[in-house]
């Protein structure tokens, strides 16, 4: 089947037998491998896409599901040129050791500074508490967080 | 694969009712982690995406479409206390109640709020409706009544008192899967009911423990006590690769006491 998806602003269509994941749409079907999979259980994050204004594990929706969803991945935050405040502060924070899970979070707290502008330290871990990270990088995680919601 | 997208339960109950074995899906974080390590490859997806009738929520009345993202914000403090434990908040934007329902494991973490609550889940399929109590829902560990042609519709709360706490113990705080849970419900005047999740084929209420707590309005440290070996005495866990048989049995009555003493504050 066909699956019709809004994909970062743009209108995008994939073939699909259906049960594949989001996740794998978007990596092999579509080319936008800034989301990565890892557990494909919904467990570590690292897939964390925007599905109708709601953070999900791209991994846990089925690609027919999603036909007709408008989908904001990492890449569809900000450009190398205009980085996203979020990435911005990631940057300077140095928020990054291998990097694998960084897509997710910077998906995870883009989507809660736009949802909550100003939360608290509690709050913010709180909407990372999907999000693996297996360097134990968190401290410069949430510094970044809290720098990029100075930002905004 | 066969995918529908029913625009009414009308026509999803007709389709469910078209297909030979045909899979409900909602929020997709149960049955997705199946697909994904070759568990299971379903031959008909009907989804419930489209549903707007699953999502009605009321205080007597919670539509198997509601998200626990929807219910972290719950009147009812364990409802609330609960949602907030599910998963994370990726799970909880997509996971629904009828799916916790559906697949029915030991461990779900809204069972033990339906269980102490009394409450009756309904079904519907083209042939009608069966409304039917939490303990003649569930029949095993992830074994329920439910028929491939039937659709969990919702869950009917009957009136439950104020006074209520949800309780798990996990390894971590996020992202966990209980190996204990209970919710207790207290009456000020004394009626107790308390249901225990993670510590048996299915969720089960603890009624020698409840016996001692709804005796009176005031309990004392002694009846606490008789509280909690009872409810230990009562619960029937198996050890697997979350945790042991022992520590779950020691750890539920401890959890439950918890649980009636922030009923008593």
């Amino acid at each position: 089947m066909i699956v019709q998806l809004t994909v970062n602003g743009e209108d995008r269509h994939a073939e699909v037998a259906g049960w594949e994941s989001l996740l794998w749409v978007l990596r092999e079907q579509l080319g936008l491998t800034g989301t990565k999979g890892a557990c494909e259980q919904g467990e570590c994050g690292s897939c964390s896409v925007i599905l109708d204004g709601e953070v999900v594990c791209s991994c846990l929706v089925m690609a027919a599901d999603a036909d007709g969803a408008d989908v904001t991945t990492v890449e569809g935050l900000g450009t190398p040129e205009d980085l996203h405040p979020v990435q911005e502060a990631f940057v300077a924070e140095g928020a990054v050791q291998c990097g694998y899970c960084t897509p997710g979070l910077v998906v995870a707290a883009a989507h809660l500074l736009e949802t909550n502008r100003r939360p608290e330290p509690d709050q913010i871990r709180e909407a990372l508490s999907g999000n693996l990270c297996r360097c134990t990088g968190y401290g410069a995680v949430l510094r970044a967080i809290e720098a990029a919601r100075e930002a905004m | 694969m066969e995918y529908v997208r029913p625009k009414a339960l009308g026509e999803a109950l007709d389709a469910l009712a078209a297909f030979d074995d045909p899979t409900p899906l909602a929020g997709g974080t149960d049955l997705m982690v199946e697909v994904n390590l070759n568990h299971r490859r379903p031959d008909v997806v009907v989804s419930l995406r489209s549903l707007d009738e699953l999502r009605r929520w009321d205080d007597t009345w919670i539509g198997a479409g509601v998200t626990f993202a929807r219910l972290e914000g719950a009147d009812d403090p364990a409802l609330a206390q609960l949602a907030r434990t599910v998963g994370s908040p990726q799970i909880r934007a997509a996971a629904t109640l009828g799916g916790n329902l559906g697949t029915a494991s030991p461990a779900a973490d809204s069972l033990p709020f339906l269980a102490a609550a009394d409450a009756h889940v309904v079904l519907k399929s083209t042939a009608g409706e069966r409304r039917l109590r939490w303990d003649e829902f569930f029949v095993g560990p992830k074994q329920t009544v439910r028929r491939p042609d039937e659709l969990i519709v919702g869950v009917e709360l009957p009136s439950r008192p104020e006074r209520q706490a949800f309780a798990k113990v996990g390894v971590r705080q996020a992202m966990v899967i209980s190996m204990v849970s209970c919710c207790v419900l207290r009456d000020p005047s004394g009626p107790t009911r308390v249901a225990l999740g993670s510590v048996g084929p299915t969720v089960l209420r603890a009624t020698d423990a409840e016996e001692v707590a709804s005796q009176a309005a005031r309990l004392t440290d002694t009846d606490l006590d008789e509280f909690q070996r009872r409810v230990s005495a009562e619960v029937r866990p198996i050890t697997d690769h979350r945790s042991t048989a022992e520590y779950r049995r020691h750890a539920a009555g401890v959890v439950a006491r918890r649980a009636l003493e922030r009923c008593l504050r």
